[in-house]
This record gives C-alpha cells, structure tokens and sequence, in this order.
C-alpha cells in the first residue's frame, strides 16, 4: 500500500487518533501503540504547559508517533491563532489541528472562522488541519487558504454514526489536491474502512476507541479495518450494480438484431 | 430584553405538579427510549412513574455520559472569599441574622488560599461569597480575580446576582463561568425562605442567567436547593430555563449542581427530604433528556454516593473542599457555609476516580480561552 505524505512528512499508518476520553491514560498509550498509530492529537486545554512534567503529555512520548495539538476550546480564529502559537512555542512542532467550535453542544465547526485562522496560521508557517463540516466549496477556499490537509466530519463529534456524510464526502474526496482525513462520527471499523474504501486518504478515531471497553483491542480492530479499506480502494473496488446487466434490451437494436 | 420571566409566567407550578404525579409507566417507557429527547420526556423521567425504572435509567445514562464525556471527571475546589452576607436565607449559615464572626479575606489571605490550592493540584477554583455589595461587590471581585488569574487555568463564581456590565467586566477579568441558583421557582415558597435583602427579589434572581448570556460567559450553572420545595417540580423549572437558555445564548455551555440541603448552624430542617435513590433519579433525567450538560456534584454529597455517581453522569466534582473563608490556610476554624459530608482528601478522590476506570482531569481550560 502507498505512504501518504501531508506537509512533506511520510506516514505508513492512515489511522489517526484523538486522545480524549480515555479513563486511563496508560491504556490510552497502550491503545496507540498497538494500533500503530503515527499522529495522536491533544488538546492544548489539557496539558500544562507551565509546569516541567505534564501526566499527560508524559503519557504521550511514544516513538513513532507525532503529537498533533487540537485548539479544541476556542471560539474565534484570533483565540485558535493563539493557541497555536503557545504550542508551538511550548512544544516545539508547527503542526496545528485546528478545532474552532462556538457551540458548546454539538462541537461543530465555524467554517467562517476556520477559513480565517487557517489563512493567517498558513502565513504564519503553520501545518494546518482545519476540522470542518463535510463542505466541498469550504474544502476548496481553504485549499487555496494554503491548508496542508482538509478533515470532514462523518457525523457530529462523538456520535458514533458512521459516515452520514458520505455524499459530501465523496465529492470533496473528488476534488480535493490535498488529503482528506475523515474526522468525528466514525463509531465503528467499518465505518472506517467504508470512508477508505472510497478513497478518504486517512481517517481519526477517538470516541469509539476511548470508550470501548477494551481500548487496546479495538485499536487493533481499527487498525486492521483501515487497512483493508484501504488496500480495497486501492486494488480497484467494483462498484455496485443497481440494476441487472444480463442482456441490453434498450440498446440491442443497434447490433443490427 | 428578552427574558426567561416571559416563559416562566405561561407556566404553573400546580398544574406541572399534576402532570409529573399523572405519568404513567407507558409514557415513562416512551421517554426512555425515544431518539431525540425534550422537556417532556424529562418530566416523565423525573416522575414517581420512572422511579421502578432507575436500573434501565442508570444504564443509559452511563453510556450517554461516556459516549460525550468520556470517562473522565473534571476535579475542582471551592475557595470561599467571604461570609459576610445581608441577606436573611433561612437556610444558610452565613444568614445575616445568625450571630458568627465574619470574615472577609485580604489580599495576603487570597494569595495564601491560592498556595494551599495549588498543592493541591487545583487548575479549576470556584470563587464563593455572600452577599455584602459594599465590602465584597464587583470592585472586590475583580481585584480577587487579578490576584488569582495567573495562578489558575479555569475560575468560576458563585456570588450574589450582578449587572450585565458588571459580568461582562468579569469576564474580561478572567472568569469563564458563573453559577446562580434560583433555590426555587416557588415564587412564595421563595419569598418565605429570602425574607430580607436584595436577595428578596425573585425576579431579579430569575433573570439573572439572561445577563450572564448576554455577557457571553462561556459557562452558567444552574440549580435549584433541594429540600425547599417538591424537587421534582423545582427540577422541571430549573431544565425549562436551561432549555430556554441553550436556544437564546447557544455559545454558552451550562452545568447543573445538585445542592440537597446540609445541616449549618442556626438553620431549619429541609422541608422536603431527598433521598439518595431520588438525587440518581433527578441526576439520571438530566443527563437523558440533555447528552451535553455538565453535571456537578460537590462535597455536600456523602461518600458512598459520590463513589458511585463517578461513573453515573457526573462530569465534574469538587474535592478537598472547604467551606468558610481562609478554610485551607489562613483561618481554618472560621464559621462554614454548611457541612461537607465527604471530607476525603484531593488525592484520596483522585485514587477512588481511578479505581472506578476513570481520568481525574484537573486541568481542561486555558485562560487564553
């Protein structure tokens, strides 16, 4: 199977994962290793960036895995800005995911404000992975904003609906120069190997992990379903017949019959 | 404005008293398993009706909890500035009428508070008071908060019912989150229980939520004191404001606390006792009919049921608290607000956190937020 590569920077695991929610953080970093993981997010809000040992931030030094900080918590692209900058002076990476929900509720993203920050982190010199809704034109704007990445949501954060989305989906994944990792609402593998399956180039779980009851074995399950996702689009998926191909009633007559 | 009074005044108290005694099991069925949930089916599921079915409701609101939340609970600690108080609640210690030594922390004693805090490992404070305008008004607060902001990732208040200038001034300060109890929507019940100060002013009271949205604080808590009045119905009112307040200020977030009425010096018995069952009933509701509430529960609580509710819908607990001003350093045998019940140590909540398979989070906010 192919590598995919975001900001210059080869990645051989397509599942990404989200930190939250664990009720353990040792299983949390045994979670990660197991589903081999190279790029967890965190939210900058939990970690103590004052202090010299963070509990959780030491949880997270894994080999192989990058640490892609959230904004999750900001409201505004000038609050998001900020924080990126802080964890970029903090933790040393110019990567951002950026999460910029002003409705507590349902976390779902301000696509204004998000095409705002990521302009102004993209000119900055910040790996922008802005968190959307499954928009195609905003894909494109923010393409053009210098994103490095676009990441649409399958379903409202946390949900574990699936791919409710995936029309929007297949059109973004259509048009897009950059990649498109799927993000929120993945609730099971299959949902994860369904969004590579048509062509997502990389998918990020949290909830459904998080909270399984056995973390460590369902990262393995996601592991294994987005590969095989994967490896499917790859290898050419037939695509499903509606109707029956047997014999060509409409067009026959040009056979000269 | 536009406020909560004009929905609370097409409602009455009896007549919603009447329909939460007249659900039936069928209706409790219905609620329970429905998709979308609204303030109906929370009545149902506050009702006596729904009480046979408290093990179904414990299930679901475990997983709701831990499908949004994830198995965590967000720990913090009170830290009482002040109980000088001129209002008269018959119910609380620090009633103007109740003959204690008042107390008002100096700068020195808010920054000592704040060492003893932060041993503790707190990033989340709540600043409490009484009411006493002129000596601990918005000018008081607002100096506390400037000594206390660089200490702290996340402050909330719970003081007397400000202007919404003055909460606009304290959320320039720092604070991300006010928490205002009605007590109850009992409108004479309340004027028996606050017959004295500015507190007297139900309506006053009952706006106040509104002036904190438009202030666009990121967090109000809401509450009723249970033990005043018929919980159940107070408890309706109480989820009416919140559903009120998520469509009129729908960038705030919102927590509910569950004060059950503590013994305190100088004060009445509970009128209408809650049993334990009853708290994890109301608590259970909440969290079905609405998946994204903060649900708090603080050190009023005993320990068996604190033990359990980790992993029953709580979001958030207080630990280690005290509750009389200069509590943990300067003054610890100052009046307190009321009993604790749980008087376990921040550390030893965080191991029982653990050994129930959760995160204790103390720290989830950022002041640059």
């Amino acid at each position: 199977m192919t590598n995919l590569t975001i900001a210059d920077k080869p990645f051989s695991s397509r599942l990404f994962l989200g930190t939250g929610k664990f009720g353990n953080l040792e299983v949390m970093r045994q979670a990660i290793i197991a589903c081999e993981s190279e790029l967890a997010t965190m939210a900058l809000k939990r970690i103590n960036l004052q202090s010299e040992a963070d509990r959780f931030l030491d949880a997270l030094q894994i080999s192989n895995v990058n640490l892609l900080p959230n904004t999750s918590g900001a409201r505004t692209a000038e609050e998001a800005v900020l924080a990126a900058q802080l964890a970029r002076e903090a933790l040393e990476t110019n990567w951002v995911k950026l999460e910029i929900h002003p409705d507590p509720r349902y976390l779902l993203p301000d696509p204004i404000e998000t095409l705002k920050a990521t302009e102004t982190l993209a000119n900055l010199g910040f790996i922008v992975m802005p968190y959307i809704h499954a928009d195609p034109v905003l894909c494109k704007r923010l393409e053009e904003a210098g994103t490095a990445v676009v990441m649409p949501l399958g379903a409202p954060i946390g949900s574990n609906k699936g791919l409710r989305t995936q029309d929007f989906l297949e059109i973004i994944i259509e048009q897009s120069r950059v990649p498109v990792v799927v993000d929120a609402g993945i609730g099971a593998p299959s949902d994860a190997a369904k969004a590579m399956e048509i062509g997502a180039d990389a998918v990020l779980v949290n909830t459904a992990i998080a909270v399984a009851q056995n973390p460590v074995q369902m990262a393995i399950a996601f592991k294994e379903a987005v590969k095989s996702g994967r490896r499917a689009y790859e290898a050419g998926l037939a695509m499903p017949h509606t109707e029956a191909s047997a014999s060509s009633p409409l067009t026959s007559f040009l056979l000269g019959e | 404005m536009r406020s909560f009074k004009e929905i609370f005044e097409q409602y009455s108290w009896d007549e919603i008293k009447k329909r939460i005694y007249a659900v039936t099991p069928e209706e409790v069925q219905h609620s329970l398993y429905k998709r979308k949930k609204t303030l109906a089916d929370f009545l149902n599921l506050l009702s006596p009706a729904a009480s046979t079915e408290l093990e179904t409701m414990a299930r679901i609101t475990q997983s709701t909890t831990q499908k949004r939340f994830g198995k965590t609970i967000q720990l913090y600690a009170p830290l009482y500035l002040s109980n000088e108080c001129q209002n008269i609640c018959t119910y609380c210690g620090f009633s103007m009428d109740n003959g204690i030594r008042r107390k008002t922390l100096n700068n020195i004693e808010i920054l000592s508070e704040t060492f003893a805090l932060k041993e503790m490992g707190i990033e989340h404070v709540l600043l409490v008071s009484g009411e006493a305008n002129k000596t601990v008004g918005i000018d008081y607060f607002l100096n506390a908060i400037q000594l206390l902001r660089p200490h702290f990732a996340h402050i909330s208040i719970e003081v007397q019912p400000l202007s919404e200038e003055e909460y606009r001034a304290l959320h320039e300060a720092g604070v991300h989150s006010v928490l205002v109890y009605q007590e109850t929507y009992h409108q004479e019940v309340y004027q028996r229980y606050h017959p004295k100060g500015k507190k007297s002013n139900f309506s006053f009271r009952l706006e106040t939520p509104d002036r904190i949205g438009q202030a666009t604080m990121h967090k109000i808590g809401l509450g009723v004191l249970l033990g005043l009045e018929d919980w159940r119905v107070d408890s309706f009112f109480n989820a009416l404001h919140i559903d009120y307040l998520q469509r009129q200020y729908w960038q705030t977030k919102y927590s509910v606390s569950f004060p059950r009425l503590r013994p305190a010096e100088g004060i009445i018995e509970p009128n209408f006792i809650m049993e334990d069952r009853e708290l994890l009933q109301l608590i259970c509701a909440y969290r079905i009919w609405n998946e994204d509430l903060e649900l708090s529960v603080s050190t009023r609580e005993n320990e068996a049921f604190r033990n359990h509710i980790i992993h029953l819908g709580a979001t958030t607990m207080s630990a280690g608290s005290k509750t009389n001003p200069g509590g943990y350093s300067v003054d610890k045998q100052s009046l307190e607000q009321f009993e604790t019940s749980d008087e376990r140590s921040m550390e030893e909540i965080k191991k029982i956190i653990r050994e129930a398979g959760y995160d204790p989070v103390m720290k989830d906010w950022e002041h640059y937020l």
